[in-house]
């Protein structure tokens, strides 16, 4: 079996489908920040298939990039998410839906 | 020889199981009730998508991916989770009432994606295999590659994202700090 750039496409399809399943889906934070990094790996994987299709390295600096993006975000949301437990105490996306600090 | 290897034959099964294992650990993200098997199923995500990028001759990407996520995130969501987990995880319904507007975003994604499968010409042979680890003509690796070009072509954006690194990591100071100086 050949695998061609469309495996790649339907794969990271899927992969970023799940992410934002679970970003609407998900109560808790967490899980939320979680499905978010799923996301960003989805991106990641189309860029490496294109990368190696049109033998541009670009592609592979470009997800670099989007990891170190992801780690900010990550960093963020996780103090985000203590700052809301602290303010809270909950985790639920539900409950925390005033801008009032 | 590698790079025909690499597209066909045993790589083709490779990639199905890889694909296959890493969106089973994603589904088990998303369903899972507990976060901290979802941190794990993420990490065991991570690591057969990095598994993917050394398929793809994205060496560096993927151990970039294992590093990063591996030892950096995953431990980061790790240590919130034991922070915050016990009082909050117990009692607390896994899924909110969405799953209509889920639904709905289906078709929105489904269809230009189809589209797009259906109707684009893509790339499907790489024209030159070895232009993933070549400078200037010569053959020395992925990884010497990707930093020749990250430090030569895409210098100003490498310093914008440690700025940006720093700012983050400011912005997790402060968010963090806030908070502990209302509960004195």
């Amino acid at each position: 079996m050949t695998v061609t750039i469309n495996h790649f496409l339907v794969v990271s399809f899927l992969l970023f489908a799940i992410g934002f399943f679970g970003v609407l889906v998900r109560r808790n934070f967490l899980t939320v920040l979680m499905s978010v990094e799923l996301m960003l790996n989805a991106v990641n994987l189309n860029l490496i298939a294109f990368s190696r299709r049109l033998s541009d390295l670009t592609g592979q600096v470009f997800s670099v990039f989007v990891i170190t993006i992801a780690a900010g975000e990550a960093a963020i949301g996780l103090a985000l998410t203590i700052s809301l437990f602290r303010q809270r105490k909950t985790l639920n996306v539900e409950e925390a839906d005033v801008l009032k600090g | 020889m590698g790079s025909n290897l690499l597209l066909t034959g045993g790589a083709g099964g490779l990639f199905v199981a890889l694909a296959l294992l890493a969106l089973g650990c994603a589904v088990a993200v998303v369903v899972a009730k507990n976060p901290v098997h979802s941190a794990l199923f993420l990490l065991a995500s991570f690591l057969w998508v990095a598994c993917i990028f050394i398929l793809q001759q994205a060496e560096f990407v993927g151990a970039v991916q294992i590093l990063v996520y591996a030892g950096g995130i995953m431990v980061l969501f790790l240590f919130v989770i034991m922070l915050v987990h016990q009082r909050t995880v117990r009692g607390l319904v896994t899924f909110q009432n969405q799953w209509d507007f889920a639904l709905l975003f289906l078709p929105v994604f489904l269809a230009p994606f189809l589209y797009v499968l259906g109707t684009e010409k893509l790339p499907e042979v790489a024209s030159n295999p070895d232009a993933l680890r070549m400078v200037d003509g010569r053959i020395v690796g992925n990884t010497k590659a990707v930093s020749w070009l990250l430090y030569r072509d895409y210098l100003l954006p490498f310093e914008v994202a440690s700025i940006f690194l720093l700012v983050a990591m400011i912005g997790a100071v402060v968010l963090g700090k806030r908070s502990l100086e209302k509960m004195d």
